[in-house]
């Protein structure tokens, strides 16, 4: 029957074929590096990790530790920043119904930013202050933006917002700039955080988690709100939502996730725009769909990056931000061209 | 079915609408006409509840106020003159949305929900581009489609802005012709924006002609379009003579006015 067969029953096998893409990057990424051992080793290994089951990998102490303690846990950051960022950004393009909307639109990143050379320069020396001055600071931009956008025009209105979101961005930035004079010899510092790290071990990794977990939560539940959303505030009020409350709830649950993912791993560009554009071509624009992919995809995204930033020059490390947009860019432009529609 | 009395609305400086009156009964077709900037497609936001208002809105019995936003829209469905339609959304899903009403906030459509939003594409012949991309469309499937997902609302009214603007004359005419069939087999009451006089009086069982916000006439369409009232109110030199069925058909006049 025909409503039986509608075309969004296809959804689950999408999201399986991600999920299986995702576990295929981070086994990947717990092998980079290490010559002598096999792929069917660390899977054991995996395996073994999770409660309850117990299997022998084969692999000696030294190697397990070095699985455990380095690459586990990098290979989780990077998967669940990953997954935030680009779910972040596919609700601030729903919210603002803007293509080119990412998850740093609304002054996070300059908050995040002047915030957390605030930190370096002037707390020089209290450890982890990092992360909770880059969170505060990319909730305030936030704040920032959002108020100043809803006093400038109308409320629950997009334009202004954006606008707003540019100004704050600015202003912040010149702040940033100007505080970071005071210590050029922390310039480095302030760079490659900028520049985003996901080497924090387990700490970052429970850090965020949390952040992670009530954020993505949040945003799930609202793919169908955003689907009504993208025919405009006016047709989605005659169906009956509110259109402000939607937006402001999506844009507080996408602006946690940007803060959490910002204050444990720096300024990771490109995830939050590249991901849920290839995520649409592929598997249709309802944000039901957008949504659960963009979090696998970007996790499977930015494990795939870290791991292409710590081989590609080994021993050093390439910033995570760079390998983003070094890869992120052209691979972004291969799809648009695969994918090519007929009519656009 | 539907009534208003008094409605205002103020946009800015300007009265937009100003002091409008009207009675829409069950089952009927009523075409507001009227020129550019008279108000006609802000009438049918104030009664959609979408923009502030004066004077009272009677949906059925209740007033329109005491309705929330969801019970209303279980009442009127409403397609604006451009709709925005999402492109990578597909038909079935973008039709779904009709359901809106009936879905609680954050949950998931039913299997009911499916099965209307299935029916309505198969009457309205899209059951063979559920499928597709909304984006892909042709101008008259794209029409069919906004009408699938008003109708998908199960409201008994239906309000729709200019519902022929940029189609051909052949998909005008489907389009209008699908509107009175659904009209006559569910007992749809509509309410539509008409810039094309003949074709407004040739659909709709009355006219409501509006000009500067204000109601100049209504009632039948052969009363409503007159030489004089046409003249008059759209500034234009027209000839008006009855068709082949008795409703008046509005010729231009060259050289004038």
């Amino acid at each position: 029957m025909v409503t039986q067969a509608g075309p969004s029953r296809a959804r689950p096998l999408w999201v399986v074929c991600a999920l299986v893409v995702l576990a295929v990057s981070m086994i990947a990424a717990l092998l980079g590096g290490a010559a002598d051992i096999s792929p069917w080793q660390v899977v054991l290994q995996v395996v073994d990790w999770l409660p309850l089951v117990h299997v022998d990998s084969g692999l000696a102490p030294v190697e397990q530790g070095l699985l455990y303690e380095l690459r586990l846990p990098r290979v989780l950051v990077a998967a669940v920043v990953g997954g935030l960022l680009a779910m972040a950004g596919a609700g601030y393009q729903g919210v603002f119904r803007n293509p080119l909307a990412d998850p740093y639109l609304l002054g996070a990143a300059a908050g995040a930013g002047l915030a957390a050379t605030a930190a370096i320069v002037l707390l020089p020396s209290v450890a982890g202050s990092i992360p909770v001055a880059a969170f505060l600071g990319a909730v305030g931009g936030v704040f920032l933006a959002y108020t100043l956008g809803n006093t400038a025009g109308r409320a629950g209105g997009t334009a202004t917002l954006v606008l707003a979101g540019v100004a704050v961005t600015s202003f912040l930035t010149a702040i940033q700039t100007f505080v970071q004079q005071f210590k050029v010899e922390e310039l480095q510092r302030i760079y490659s955080w900028i520049l985003g790290d996901v080497g924090g071990g387990w700490d970052q990794f429970w850090l965020v988690l949390p952040y992670a977990a009530v954020s993505a939560v949040l945003l799930l539940l609202h793919g169908r709100m955003l689907d009504v959303l993208s025919v405009g505030d006016e047709e989605a009020t005659s169906l009956g939502v509110p259109a402000a409350r939607v937006r402001l709830m999506v844009l507080l649950a996408a602006s946690l996730a940007t803060a959490a993912a910002v204050a444990v791993s720096g300024l990771i560009g490109f995830v939050g725009i590249v991901v849920p554009h290839v995520v649409r071509r592929i598997a249709g624009g309802s944000y039901r769909i957008v949504l659960p992919l963009s979090l696998i995809g970007g996790a499977a995204f930015l494990v795939l990056a870290d791991l292409v930033a710590r081989t590609v020059i080994a021993p050093a490390e390439l910033p995570i931000g760079v390998v983003t947009m070094f890869v992120g860019a052209p691979f972004f432009v291969a799809v648009l061209r695969m994918t090519r529609r007929a009519s656009t | 079915m539907i009534s208003a009395h008094g409605l205002s609305v103020r946009l800015g400086e300007r009265d937009v609408l100003d002091g409008v009156s009207f009675e829409v009964r069950q089952g009927e077709w009523v075409g507001v006409i009227g020129p550019n900037g008279a108000g006609k497609s802000t009438l049918l936001k104030a009664l959609m509840g979408l923009v502030a208002h004066r004077g009272e809105i009677l949906l059925g019995s209740r007033p329109s106020r005491e309705l929330k936003p969801r019970q209303r829209a279980r009442l009127l469905a409403y397609a604006p003159q451009t709709p925005a339609l999402p492109p990578d959304m597909t038909v079935f899903d973008y039709a779904l949305l009709g359901r809106t009403p009936y879905i609680p906030y954050l949950g998931r459509e039913s299997r009911h929900d499916r099965e209307v939003t299935g029916s309505v594409l198969e009457r309205l012949d899209l059951t063979a581009l559920a499928g597709r991309r909304v984006g892909e469309l042709s101008g008259g499937e794209r029409q069919r489609v906004v009408l699938a997902r008003a109708l998908a609302q199960e409201a008994p009214a239906l309000l729709l802005d200019e519902p022929t603007t940029a189609l051909d004359l052949g998909h005008q005419q489907q389009v209008l012709e699908l509107v009175d069939r659904l009209r006559r087999t569910d007992g749809l009451t509509v309410v539509t924006t008409l810039h094309d006089l003949t074709v407004a009086g040739l659909y709709a069982d009355s006219l409501l002609l509006l000009t500067g916000g204000r109601a100049a006439a209504a009632g039948e369409p052969a009363r409503v379009l007159t030489e004089e009232l046409v003249g008059r109110h759209f500034d234009a030199h027209v000839k008006i003579e009855p068709g082949p069925d008795g409703r008046p058909v509005v010729h231009l006049v060259r050289g004038g006015p």
